[in-house]
């Protein structure tokens, strides 16, 4: 599981994923009456043969409409559900910004939940010890440390949770749509920590809606539309042809996609 | 996928959880001991004045020994059984190991839990009884008793992410179970067809255990601690197993 092993970082193998419609929401006689009847509840797909290469150092964007895969996709890379088809592979330990203040509580105070969401996010009791004033000074929040987290204001709280996402020091880190986490200056932090994972050599897969973020920290671009892979490549040039497409999607209703 | 430290996670789940409820409230741990000191009030008074029944003595520490194993199997069983539903957030964004959820859940009923065994010492202790060597059974009935308790949230929490009316099934069945359970009644009156169908029930076994260490001095029957070792590791494997079979579809349904 090295890096040094020269096997790439993430890979999709033909990967097909489907979701039941209305899952969960049967009742016992509907349950019964599919059963009896041998009938499945209908599927859709969410992503249709993905197949996709990601060797480590590469940043790359995962763009395209809501609803057109990414975050499946996303989850699909964290094993949070697994492909109905083809197959998923990631070398490495793995950090998904995406579940930013995981099992955070607002009557606990700041440190109890950094604590929590560290041991959640897979740190260790001696690492989450050491980390502890990194992630305290990296989120600025030294003297309400010991507050209660509902006296936090939501950009305080979502500081809190990036510093210790952050402190994780993954190979892979997946970012989605969370980069609107407090002032200016804290954003320009959170783009430099990200920027310093890219040099140092860690893989990127990050999701937003913000085209400009995109450009700014990643190299390549994957575009997703109804879950199929419409064209990947350089950021520019991929990020360009999406604008393009999406211009007379998004003109009747006034707003992007 | 998640290659953190268990034991340090269910320790933080257990200890967060704690905060959480005692935080909230102005009597803090005082109403782990209000609560079945109240039920021990009411029953002694019913069973010794208004139904008086022929062998009463000792009857607080007696109905004690039945309330406390009774709260705790109903609280833990209930909190396991909706544990995963009620860590939807959780379990949809972060790949833990989902096996950590219900047994957290279970486990930080045993905070409470700690809070009445003392209060059940306390009594047993005013009743006149003396600490003695039996005392040491105490630590393994309920460790087993726990574990049972594990397997059957790891089974109901699986379950109730697909059928989500079976917390009202848990609910009813809890309450059944106080009369099921020899808790005002003494396990020597059950008529003997019945009494090898209780003594399967490991709160039952609990039970009958307790009073024997605590009211006689004597260590549990032989008996009683193999069924009891039996059915829990049993419900606790079986547990397992369902939990892992349904796991993976739990993302799609909750």
């Amino acid at each position: 599981m090295s890096i040094s092993d020269g096997r790439p970082a993430i890979v999709f193998a033909d990967v097909w994923k489907s979701f039941a419609r209305h899952a969960g929401q049967m009742l016992i006689r509907e349950r019964l009456m599919h059963w009896i009847r041998s009938q499945h509840p209908e599927r859709f797909y969410a992503l249709r043969e993905i197949s996709l290469t990601l060797e480590h150092g590469e940043s790359v964007a995962v763009i395209g409409h809501n609803g057109a895969g990414k975050s499946t996709l996303l989850n699909l890379t964290t094993n949070l559900c697994r492909p109905d088809q083809g197959r998923v592979e990631v070398n490495g330990r793995i950090a998904a910004l995406l579940d930013l203040g995981a099992g955070f509580h607002p009557d606990l105070t700041g440190a109890e939940n950094v604590k929590i969401n560290a041991a959640i996010l897979g740190l260790k009791r001696q690492q989450v010890r050491e980390k502890f004033d990194e992630i305290v000074d990296f989120a600025e929040l030294r003297e309400f440390i010991d507050e209660p987290l509902r006296t936090y204001s939501s950009g305080m709280s979502m500081r809190l949770a990036f510093a210790v996402a952050v402190c994780v020091d993954p190979d892979v880190l997946i970012i989605d749509e969370v980069l609107g986490v407090g002032d200016m200056a804290f954003f320009d932090k959170c783009r430099k920590r990200i920027l310093e994972f890219r040099n140092s050599g860690k893989t990127i897969l990050c999701v937003s809606h913000s085209t400009a973020t995109l450009a700014d920290l990643c190299e390549r671009a994957v575009w997703l539309d109804h879950g199929r892979i419409v064209d990947q490549g350089p950021i520019s040039r991929v990020l360009a042809a999406y604008k393009a497409a999406m211009i007379p999607r998004a003109q009747p209703a006034g707003v992007g996609g | 996928m998640w290659r953190g430290d268990y034991l340090y996670l269910i320790q933080n789940l257990v200890i967060k959880d704690f905060k959480i409820r005692y935080r909230n409230m102005s009597l803090g741990v005082l109403w782990s001991v209000l609560n079945p000191l109240v039920m021990m009030g009411v029953l002694t008074f019913i069973w010794t004045k208004v139904f008086p029944q022929p062998d009463t003595q000792h009857f607080p520490l007696f109905v004690l020994c039945g309330l406390v194993p009774y709260n705790f199997f109903t609280v833990a069983w209930l909190t396991g059984t909706t544990s995963i539903v009620d860590n939807a957030p959780l379990i949809k964004r972060v790949p833990l190991p989902r096996e950590v959820t219900p047994i957290s859940a279970v486990l930080s009923c045993c905070v409470h839990l700690g809070v009445q065994i003392v209060l059940l010492l306390s009594i047993a202790i005013l009743s006149g009884m003396r600490v003695n060597v039996q005392w040491l059974w105490l630590p393994a009935v309920w460790i087993l008793n726990i574990v049972f308790v594990c397997g059957l949230a790891l089974m109901s929490s699986a379950i109730n992410v697909f059928v989500r009316d079976l917390r009202y099934v848990v609910e009813s069945a809890n309450l059944v179970l106080f009369w099921l359970i020899p808790i005002f009644y003494s396990s020597d009156r059950i008529a003997k067809q019945y009494l090898p169908i209780m003594d399967v029930n490991p709160v039952t076994a609990l039970v009958v255990s307790l009073r024997k260490i605590l009211l006689n001095g004597e260590p549990p029957a032989a008996m009683t601690l193999l069924k009891l070792t039996a059915v829990s590791v049993t419900f606790f494997l079986a547990g397992l197993i369902v939990f892992r079979r349904m796991k993976p579809r739990f993302y799609e349904h909750i």
